[in-house]
């Protein structure tokens, strides 16, 4: 739009065009009523004693509403950030010895980080997140569809490749769980909000486990559900293709739906764990050893035949941590307990 | 020498974020000084000394410290050039949300936190509208969904700055606020150079250190609301 018809449009009209303009008006503290007026009149019309008191100029109205529609056009979900690749560069380990490593990754890929305590698994993630250019301790470089990031875009504030998900997380927000997915929901410009926040909503119970409601505010959701939401609303809200998840171990949320939820949303996680039902869901699992990847497994059929089985234990598990929650004894048989997870022969072990 | 002006709400990590960043700018070998401007008391300047960074605390004490600001900044810059600074950092707390330290000319960098809330972004006057950087701190404890929310809000208020996230615990990001640094301008002096906006001088009686309340103690500048 050119410097005047922008200037000469009628407020409704402004606001048939641009209808997110409006919050442009109401953030700034200047709720327009009269909409029949051109933004040149409206703008006019206010006294330099208001402006001043809102704390802007006269002469910068015009240039900061241009700058909000073109920055709401760069937001809209047609605009999404989209990837075909991600290439991990190795750069050194904390000795300082190189890190002989390229690895491709594509979205749907899950890939597992493992590694002691302390040996860097936090700063794998950490160098994806701000898409390292050699520029963190450890030196590695991300590559985007083979390229490095573009600077500009990234330095104006285009972060939306990498969403995070992590263990102290928390919502701070003192609002219900649906004006909170509502208030993401109009961030993104999403059209059709009540639909947006419904599906998510029926997802993150799904993941819970333990159901909760729209109405509950979303301080007094428990760790897991807490969790839950996070993950449904990252899967299906957030614009970023790489997922980046820390330790959400004992979140008791459905692991391995949440995973297959990222999945189908395209989304290439990367996810750090010491859980070994978390770290086999991964296509491959990356090694850490003293701040450099020192291997990379692929996940092979026989452990994923193991995960099913190890999978019917961690439900026992669950079993158990049921009866405590109830306040109930745990006083029964072994071998009985566990006889449909183990064959028979196998059971000789637990005597 | 390059000047800064770093400001934002008490507590939202302006030092934190100060300090993280020259760790990644000594590195290359800057030299870096900050002037920390504040209300009563601070214990900023022990955190600056303790990284071993020249540091100079000014208290306004009564006064609104955006306006101590403006009478001490162009003092406060030949002070930087005597030391020999590359870059004088200027920490100014937000206490006044109608006042800024931002000068045409001098990068602008406006510090709010996560923590604070989606319609803090709004309520914040020209320090955060005419800033050229938004750096958001906190995004370490908060959801991805209310980082996203909070982004959004800020580039809002101010379509034109550069939005930076930053932990200012670990110094996350603090390699994209240096690259941002490396484009400011160089601050030889402030001889004719003007703020982005102005101050209210709001000078009533309670200005003054008026304590008594009633309509014959105001002089001045007086508001009233309606409550009809
Ligand atoms: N390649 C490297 N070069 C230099 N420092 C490194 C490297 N990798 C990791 N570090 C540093 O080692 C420390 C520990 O790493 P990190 O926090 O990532 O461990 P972790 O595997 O996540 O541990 P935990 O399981 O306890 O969460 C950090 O300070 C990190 O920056
Ligand atoms: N979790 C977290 N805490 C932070 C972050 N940045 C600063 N803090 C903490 O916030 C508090 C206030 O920070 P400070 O730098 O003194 O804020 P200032 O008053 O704006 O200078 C301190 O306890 C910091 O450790 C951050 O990114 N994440
Ligand atoms: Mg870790
Ligand atoms: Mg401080
Ligand atoms: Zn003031
Ligand atoms: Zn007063």
């Amino acid at each position: 739009m050119t410097e005047t018809t922008l200037l000469h449009l009628t407020i409704d009209n402004l606001l048939i065009r641009h209808p997110y303009a409006n919050d442009f008006f109401s953030l700034l503290g200047l709720p327009c009523e009269a909409r029949h007026l051109t933004v040149e009149a409206f703008f006019s019309s206010l006294s330099d004693e208001r402006l001043n008191d809102l704390g802007l100029l006269r002469e910068q109205l015009e240039p900061r509403l241009r700058a909000f529609i073109s920055q709401m056009e760069d937001l809209r979900s047609e605009s999404l950030p989209t990837l075909q690749n991600v290439t991990l560069c190795g750069g050194r380990d904390k000795d300082g010895r190189p890190e002989d490593i390229r690895l491709e990754l594509h979205p749907g890929d899950v890939v597992s980080v493992v590694g002691p305590t302390g040996s860097g698994k936090s700063r794998l993630l950490a160098d994806v997140e701000c898409l390292a250019q050699g520029d963190t301790p450890s030196g590695r470089r991300l590559l985007i569809d083979g390229n490095a990031p573009d600077e500009n875009l990234w330095l104006g504030g285009e972060q939306r490749l990498v969403a995070q998900l992590s263990q102290n997380m928390n919502f701070v927000m003192d609002v219900s769980v649906r004006e909170f997915l509502s208030l993401h929901a109009e961030s993104r410009l999403v059209e059709d909000i009540d639909v947006a926040v419904g599906q998510i909503f029926s997802t993150a119970v799904l993941l819970a486990g333990e159901p909760f409601k729209l109405e509950t505010p979303v301080t007094a959701l428990s760790g897991g559900q807490s969790r839950a939401l996070m993950i449904a609303d990252v899967a299906c809200l957030s614009a970023s293709p790489i997922v980046l998840i820390d330790e959400i171990e004992n979140a008791g949320v459905d692991r391995r739906q949440a995973l297959d939820l990222l999945v189908k949303q395209e989304k290439i996680v990367l996810l750090a764990t010491h859980d070994p039902l978390l770290a086999l869901l991964g296509q491959r699992r990356l090694v850490i050893r003293n701040g450099g990847i020192a291997d990379i497994i692929e996940t092979s059929d026989s452990e994923r035949a193991l995960l099913q089985r190890l999978n019917r234990f961690d439900r026992k598990f669950a079993e158990l941590r049921d009866c405590v929650r109830q306040g109930k004894r745990l006083d029964f048989d072994l071998g009985d307990f566990l006889a449909d997870c183990l064959p028979h022969a196998e059971q000789g072990f637990l005597d | 020498m390059k000047l800064v002006t770093v400001a934002g709400p008490p507590s939202c990590g302006k030092t934190s974020v100060i300090l993280r960043l020259t760790e990644t700018l000594s590195k290359v070998g800057s030299r870096l000084g900050v002037i920390k401007f504040d209300c009563l008391s601070s214990e900023d300047e022990h955190r600056y000394n303790r990284a071993g960074i020249p540091v100079k605390l000014g208290l306004a004490g009564g006064l609104c410290p955006d306006h101590f600001f403006v009478a001490n900044i162009e003092e406060g810059v030949r002070w930087g050039q005597r030391q020999g600074f590359d870059l004088l950092v200027c920490e100014s707390a937000g206490l006044c949300n109608r006042c800024s330290p931002h000068i045409r000319g001098v990068l602008a960098v406006c510090v709010v936190d996560n923590l604070s809330g989606v319609h803090t972004p709004a309520k914040i006057g020209p320090m955060l509208k005419t800033a050229d950087v938004v750096v958001i701190t906190k995004g370490d404890v908060v959801s991805q969904a209310e980082r996203e929310v909070f982004a959004f809000r800020i580039k809002q208020v101010n379509p034109r700055a550069a939005v930076v996230p930053m932990n200012g615990l670990t110094g996350q990001g603090s390699l994209m606020l240096e690259r941002h640094l490396r484009t400011a301008p160089e601050t030889p002096d402030l001889e004719g150079v003007r703020l982005r906006f102005s101050m209210p001088a709001a000078l009533c009686s309670y200005c003054l250190g008026e304590t008594r309340i009633g309509p014959d103690c105001q002089i001045g500048n007086i508001k009233t609301m309606d409550f009809s």
